[in-house]
């Protein structure tokens, strides 16, 4: 089969980052994790990340639906199963932003978490897939019931497509109970007469921050 | 839910479809960018390769898959899971009620599983008094609304966002806006009430995956990642066929999955569960978590040596994508619970006879399901097949009976139709069609003009016109078919003009007959059988380089269909295989053969619009011959949208289901009249048929022959 000359000289990571914009990811390459530290506060904050009001808890919903947004309380972020050291620096640096940071209790949070700030252990080029290993229920919360998720990718994680990832898996898998998860892009339907729609049930924003290593 | 009694019933049905105008336009648009995106998604692969890979892969599992039910078993169970083997759906549901009740569990989430549709598991749940919530936004929507899915993947795609936005403030006992992201949201946040308070989470699954016990979860939304991780119970439920033996596996069906799906390189979330995960809702912190495998008649078939194909398919509901009659009048009527091409296959087997019996016939027999399958099925070829197997269990309806007996009597079937000349005179106009239509047809049937009988077959005229060729560059043989023998001599008279020309010497064994399709597409096997072998002997002297048939469906029918139908006549194997590879498409030879060239005709840059034959394009692969010739003889070839699409004829499909094969033809006149083409080229007198006669009734000038005739009009006078 034909391939553009352009696709044939990318490396894995750029063509990671432009498979992962094409399922409409957001990628920035970070230098070092402070930079992700960085992002995140100004993704709450200056961006209008964060809100008091989850999404969809203006629309009219029923009163059952209305009680579990009322749940909320400030702008949280999560950032469940980081070394104590990064959790910390986030921690301090949501502090000084007048931001809760928590990294366990999601199950209470059930109405949303602002954001869901965690790390990654694959990148996959060929479809700009994040795969995070989350057994930790926390972790999976995390990426799932935030409005935004901001993941951490190591340059060094990317691999060519899901094949080269294979020995990965089957490690993740073989530490019995596992939950991969597979993620590319923000969760999205278009259930409704075909029209693609952002953020049904998971996150209405996936960035992905690329680190270099 | 396609439930009609007969096929009256059904076709009143389809009928009551073609007036939804919304549902019209969805699909139509829908299958448009389909074709367009499904293209673009595996640009940078090899598309064959990749679904071989697929059939490769489920084929070699399939003959292992008691071995790889105990592997998983074995494995996930290790891991924590409790793994069921339910032997039909009945049972299945009981166990899963039995879970509920074990677990005390009164509200469930689903996430979506067509095995679950498949069983009918939520009437079984509400029935003991169990909230059961569809979390997939489509699912829910239908859910709400009490129907079943109109697609496999799409399943509300039936809907408009008015009717949603009436249904969502029903709901809500608010007024909702038709803006569809609010909508959606107002699923979200209404959904997300109901994943909090969930016991049980109930999810379908992709694959087991045997070597770790481990299941796969595609989805876009996300919602099966919640079904899965917050109520403290989880069941997944599968049929026995999902086992693969590793994640290689599940990888390879991946890939081809998302891209034929929804022409996505992979959907937003794939979820893989191994064992029973951390689940702080539970006691213990332990998930309580079953699989329920579902046998339902899969072990049976996947025996058998024709049907244990089904189990490639990976529910992607392609298939229907392309299906024009899908198109026409969506999901509903075309399954009973599985929708399209695989539905109509597998109503047959997990909702028995009655429920598949009027679906089966719906096929128009175009092949484009078969030329997207993710995993290479044959899906016309066994929907003939369940046709044909009902009919022998439930008997078989007099047309069927009837034609398969004249076919099988090749002098009968041809004094029949002299005969039918003499019968048609109070009809027949002077136009070469009928004035009216005899009583036998219906008012229905009168959207075309049909053609006459012609005053002498072509088997009456070749002696007279075949020229003794000295040298012949090549030696062919002649099979006309019966309906350019009869009806259109006049392109078997060209293509004699035209091969002579050509210094191709030409014989027209007088013992062929029919190809045989019509008998197929009515299900009658044997009748089929009989003339296939009536044309090998009708041929097997013929000391030919070629057979050529001007006729796509003959000559796809020949090459494809007659080594299955002899298989069993073991005897002249040689002989077959000598026929079929011989058989060639009228366009292929004179292209690829012959070669003709641009200095063989006076051109005269007529605008001329080509017409694809299913049987021409899918059936035998050929895209560019006849296209390439229309400009070699000296015309403007202009291009139609949706040129190998369908033109509703479908030999006796048309006859069975008129009012669909009105709107397939009057579709394709529109387009091709829209390019402003003076003339119409086709490969298929069946298509002419139905093209002609369709443009003859709507008083249009376009003229449509056979693409023989026009070259040989254009032949360079010596």
């Amino acid at each position: 089969m034909e391939q553009s000359a352009q696709e044939v000289v990318l490396s894995p990571t750029d063509r990671f980052i432009e498979k992962a914009k094409v399922a409409a990811a957001r990628v920035s390459r970070i230098k070092n994790f402070a930079e992700a530290i960085a992002y995140t506060i100004d993704l709450c904050g200056k961006q209008g990340a964060c809100r008091l009001k989850v999404s969809g808890c203006d629309e009219h919903l029923t009163e059952q639906a209305e009680e579990l947004c009322e749940t909320k309380h400030g702008k949280i972020i999560a950032a469940p199963a980081l070394e104590s050291a990064d959790f910390d620096s986030l921690a301090q640096a949501c502090k000084n932003n007048g931001f809760s940071c928590i990294d366990s209790g999601i199950r209470s949070q059930l109405a949303g978490v602002d954001i869901g700030f965690t790390l990654c252990d694959i990148g996959i080029a060929e479809t700009g897939t994040v795969v995070i290993n989350c057994p930790d229920e926390e972790l999976r919360l995390a990426t799932m019931i935030c409005e935004y998720h901001i993941c951490v990718l190591k340059e060094s994680d990317i691999v060519v497509d899901a094949f080269a990832a294979e020995a990965k898996l089957n490690k993740f898998m073989n530490q019995m109970p596992n939950y991969t998860a597979f993620i590319t892009g923000p969760s999205r339907t278009a259930d409704i007469e075909r029209v693609l729609t952002i953020g049904v049930h998971g996150p209405l924003e996936l960035h992905v921050l690329v680190l270099e290593d | 839910m396609q439930k009609a009694k007969n096929l009256k019933e059904y076709r009143t049905e389809c009928a009551e479809s073609l007036n939804n105008d919304y549902l019209r336009t969805a699909l139509d648009k829908f299958a448009v960018a389909y074709r367009a995106s499904r293209k673009n998604a595996f640009a940078e692969f090899d598309v064959d390769q990749l679904i071989q890979d697929v059939a490769d892969m489920k084929d070699g599992a399939l003959l292992h898959l008691d071995e790889l039910y105990e592997q998983f078993k074995k494995t996930a169970e290790a891991a924590g899971v409790t793994v069921h083997l339910a032997k039909d759906a009945d049972e299945a549901n009981d166990i899963i009620c039995r879970i509920a009740r074990e677990t005390n569990s009164k509200k469930v989430v689903k996430s979506k599983s067509m095995t679950a549709e498949e069983t009918l598991l939520n009437h079984a749940l509400e029935d003991q008094d169990i909230e059961v919530t569809e979390t997939d936004l489509g699912e829910w929507i239908i859910q709400l609304r009490k129907e079943g899915p109109s697609h496999m993947v799409m399943p509300a795609i039936h809907l408009s966002r008015y009717q949603v936005k009436d249904l969502f403030s029903e709901v809500t006992g608010a007024a909702q806006e038709e803006d569809i992201e609010k909508l959606v949201k107002v699923a979200r946040r209404e959904l997300r009430q109901k994943f909090v308070e969930a016991d049980m989470g109930i999810t379908g699954a992709n694959w087991a995956i045997a070597e770790t016990g481990t299941i796969g979860l595609v989805t876009n939304e996300g919602n099966a990642r919640l079904v899965s991780t917050l109520p403290r119970v989880h069941v997944a439920m599968m049929g026995i066929d999902k086992l693969v033996p590793t994640i290689d596996d599940a990888l390879k069906t991946l890939k081809v999955l998302t891209r034929n799906a929804t022409a996505q390189a992979i959907t937003s979330y794939v979820t893989w569960i191994t064992g029973a995960n951390q689940c702080e809702g539970a006691t213990g912190n332990s998930k309580e978590v079953h699989f329920v495998l579902l046998d339902n008649g899969r072990r049976e078939m996947a025996k058998d040596p024709l049907f244990s194909q089904v189990f490639r398919c990976v529910r992607c509901g392609a298939c229907a994508n392309v299906c024009p009659v899908y198109r026409l009048v969506g999901g509903h009527k075309m399954g009973h619970i599985y929708i399209g091409a695989i539905g109509l296959i597998l109503t047959y087997f997990f909702h028995g006879p009655d429920n598949a019996k009027n679906l089966v016939q719906n096929c128009i027999n175009c092949e484009a399901c078969k030329d997207i399958c993710a995993g290479g099925i044959d899906l016309p070829r066994l929907i003939k097949a369940v046709h044909a197997r009902i009919q022998d269990e439930q008997g078989h309806p007099l047309p069927g009976i009837l034609l398969g007996k004249i076919l099988r009597n090749r002098k009968l079937f041809h004094t029949l139709l002299r005969t039918a000349k003499w019968a048609q005179k109070p009809v027949a106009g002077n136009d070469g069609y009928m004035r009216h239509l005899p009583m036998v047809f219906f008012k229905e049937h009168d959207f075309k003009a049909l053609p006459t009988i012609a005053e002498k077959p072509f088997r009456d005229l070749f002696e007279e016109i075949n020229p003794l060729i000295s040298n012949p560059r090549f030696r062919v043989g002649l099979f006309s078919g019966c309906v350019q023998d009869f009806v259109y001599p006049e392109q078997m008279v060209a293509t004699v003009k035209l091969l002579a020309e050509n210094d191709v010497q030409m014989s027209f064994p007088m013992k062929q007959s029919c190809c045989g399709l019509p008998v197929q597409m009515m299900g009658e096997m044997k009748a089929s059988r009989d003339v296939a072998l009536q044309n090998v002997r009708a041929f097997e002297n013929e000391k030919v380089d070629y057979i050529i048939t001007l006729c796509a469906s003959c000559a796809s029918h020949l090459k494809h269909n007659y080594p299955v139908l002899l298989e069993n006549d073991t005897g002249i194997a040689d002989k077959v295989s000598a026929f079929t590879e011989k058989v060639i498409d009228f366009s292929s030879f004179v292209h690829d053969v012959l070669k003709v060239e641009k200095e063989d005709f006076d051109g005269d840059g007529k605008k001329t619009a080509f017409h694809a034959p299913c049987h021409l394009c899918r059936g035998l692969g050929v895209h560019e011959a006849p296209r390439n010739l229309i400009e070699t003889a000296g015309m403007e070839y202009l291009s139609v949208e949706d040129e190998e699409v369908c033109c509703g004829f479908g030999g006796t499909y048309s006859a069975k289901f008129p009012e669909l094969s009105e709107q397939l033809l009057n579709s394709k006149l529109s387009s091709v009249e829209g390019t402003g083409a003076e003339q119409l080229l086709t490969d298929c007198p069946g298509c002419i048929m139905q093209l002609r006669g369709g443009f003859k009734k709507k008083g249009s000038d376009v003229k449509v022959i056979h693409t023989v005739e026009a070259l040989a009009e254009r032949l360079k006078k010596k």
